[in-house]
């Protein structure tokens, strides 16, 4: 299956600033691609490169095998920017309306994806009028009108709310249903909900990490934390059974690796009614997230001893 | 093609929506209606027909005006496209970058003609129909008006392409747009003025100074008008007294508007498809 992103160890340089450093990322027909990245890591970038608006200093890009900004690629790709202000005066039906001429797509198209962002009811008002959330969709029905195979979305889902957010990915599933890829960047994990088929992190202008949520998870393998009460007068017997830290005299908290949880977990068990409560908390997608944004740190840190 | 007459139609329906068409139109009118009765203030006397008459003033005024509305429509065009984030959206469709300017272009174009038309085209009927009709023929000067102040208007349209993609900041655009003004209307006359009354052996006054006066849009846009309504009637202005030495005469003068206009467009988008939004 011939790649519809294809980036060879792309590197881009602005004078002092090494925006991104020897990137490489595939992004296949019908797959969805979160890029996470802290403020500066480079994303933003990355997509200005996929739209052939700055050329990288080093490396190569395709878009289905063209040169990205070449009228191929941009038949194919839709973009939606971080920060896009429509014409205040246009309504909504009018601005998709609009981008929906220049795409050549037809026009039926428009009020299709204008149902799709939940926008039909607001459609023939003008944009002015529109709350955060809804310009916010309006931009994103803009993308959707021509059914593009590649959609390049710069934090799509900031400022909408959660329900809206949930509703995004679900649009977002069906365009990959239908064979679109879509390439769309954030800040955590954790707002992306675990939707996407693979997230690609830069830090720093370097790809850090890139694979299916879960077996980022694996890489990481972050320690799953396990809390247990213990009944009235038995702590200090869960205490020295089990280990770990005592909390606020009546828990105790410990940490091990998630191939450990549970041989621990039936030790604990067998501690029959000593113990009254066991709480077990995987890491959360932001202690992942965090895990993947500090590997750069350390290995500068050692790097430096 | 598809691409250059949405933009084009996009324009006016802004330029309907947020006024800046009926807002233009007014100011014309305004200023127009003012020279009418100027114009006829004087009474007794009417050699003249009192349309040519206030075709006269109006075109006058239009070297001033016209060009200022050209620029406050264009400054924006690009600079302010790439601040909002739309033309990124634009850039990445598939429509040329060329064909994206000529949208512009077209609709900004549009926009000017529709204005001018409506302020000269109301003055004219209220000055036709308050001297009591008279020769159809000076409609026609009306006419003459409107187009050529559309030429000169465009002309200035395309000059502020330039200053909107040469610079990343709306308002550093609008700085600029406003000295290119100041410079062609205002000062490059005033420069003209001062060569003439330095020049003592009169090489500059025969030699130079008319195509100096030529290669301004502007200045040309007068001397047409003014050589078209039979200047001699009207009375004396910078362009009648020069009107002897021109290097070229007639419709020929409105060719400086437009190579103008053609450079300017040419210019803005060799720039526009340089840049990097
Ligand atoms: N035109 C430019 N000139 C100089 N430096 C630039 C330019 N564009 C981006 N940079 C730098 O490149 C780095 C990456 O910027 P980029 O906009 O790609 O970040 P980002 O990941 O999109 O951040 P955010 O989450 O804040 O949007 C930053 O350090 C930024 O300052
Ligand atoms: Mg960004």
């Amino acid at each position: 299956m011939t790649e519809i992103v294809k980036a060879r160890n792309v590197s881009m340089k602005f004078k002092a600033v090494d925006a991104l450093t020897d990137v490489s990322l595939d992004v296949a027909p019908g797959e969805q691609v979160a890029l996470l990245g802290h403020n500066g890591a480079g994303k933003t970038t990355l997509f200005r490169i996929m739209l052939g608006f700055i050329k990288p200093t080093a490396g190569s890009i395709s878009i289905a095998g063209f040169a990205p900004g070449s009228n191929e690629a941009r038949r194919i790709v839709s973009y939606l920017p971080e920060q896009v202000a429509f014409p205040k005066m246009l309504t909504g039906r009018e601005v998709v309306r609009f981008y929906a001429r220049l795409k050549g797509a037809p026009l039926d198209d428009v009020q299709s994806v204008l149902a799709k962002v939940d926008l039909v009811d607001a459609a023939d008002r003008r944009v002015e009028t529109y709350s955060k959330g809804m310009r916010q969709r309006l931009g994103l029905a803009q993308a959707l009108v021509g059914k593009p195979a590649l959609l390049l979305l710069d934090e799509p889902t900031s400022g909408l709310d959660p329900l809206s957010r949930q509703h995004f990915y679900e649009l977002i599933a069906d365009v990959a249903r239908q064979g679109g890829s879509v390439l769309l960047s954030s800040h955590g994990l954790s707002e992306l909900e675990a939707k996407t088929d693979r997230v690609a992190i830069l830090r720093n202008g370097r790809l850090v990490a890139n694979g299916p949520l879960a077996a980022l998870q694996d890489e990481a393998n972050l320690p799953v934390r396990i809390r247990v009460r213990a009944a009235a007068t038995a702590i200090d017997k869960v205490h020295a059974e089990i280990g770990g830290g005592r909390i606020n005299g009546a828990s105790v908290e410990l940490f091990c690796a998630r191939g450990e949880k549970m041989r621990i977990l039936s030790k604990i068990s067998g501690l029959g009614a000593k113990v009254e409560d066991v709480d077990v908390a995987a890491p959360t997608l932001d202690e992942v997230y965090r895990h993947f944004s500090k590997i750069g740190v350390d290995e500068a840190l050692r790097g430096t001893l | 093609m598809h691409g250059v007459l949405t933009i084009a139609a996009t324009e006016i329906r802004i330029g309907l929506r947020n006024r800046w068409i009926i807002l233009s139109s007014m100011i014309l009118l305004a200023f127009a209606l003012i020279l009418v009765l100027l114009g006829s203030a004087p009474g007794g006397e009417v050699k003249t027909d009192a349309v040519t008459v206030v075709v006269a003033s109006l075109s006058t005024l239009s070297v001033y005006l016209v060009p200022l509305i050209a620029l406050l429509l264009s400054f924006d065009a690009i600079a302010g496209e790439i601040d909002r984030g739309t033309l990124q959206l634009v850039l990445a469709s598939p429509v040329s970058r060329g064909a994206v300017l000529v949208g512009k272009f077209l609709g900004h174009v549009a926009v000017l003609g529709i204005a001018v038309s409506f302020g000269y085209g109301i003055a004219g009927i209220v000055t036709y129909l308050a001297n009591g009709g008279g020769e159809l023929g000076a409609l026609i000067g009306v006419g003459r008006l409107i187009v050529t102040s559309i030429i000169l208007g465009a002309t200035f349209i395309a000059i502020g392409y330039i200053a909107s993609a040469s610079v990343r900041q709306t308002g550093t655009a609008a700085a600029l747009a406003i000295a290119i003004w100041l410079f062609a209307v205002v000062l490059y006359d005033l420069a003209l003025l001062g060569g003439l009354l330095a020049s003592q052996d009169g090489f500059f006054a025969s030699e130079v100074f008319p195509w100096l006066l030529v290669l301004n849009p502007a200045d040309a846009f007068r001397l047409y008008n003014m050589s078209a309504i039979d200047a001699a009637a009207v009375g004396s202005n910078l362009g009648g007294g020069a009107g002897s030495a021109l290097p070229i005469s007639g419709l020929a003068t409105m060719a400086s508007p437009v190579i103008w206009a053609g450079m300017a467009l040419g210019l803005s988008t060799f720039i526009l498809k340089r840049i990097r939004p």
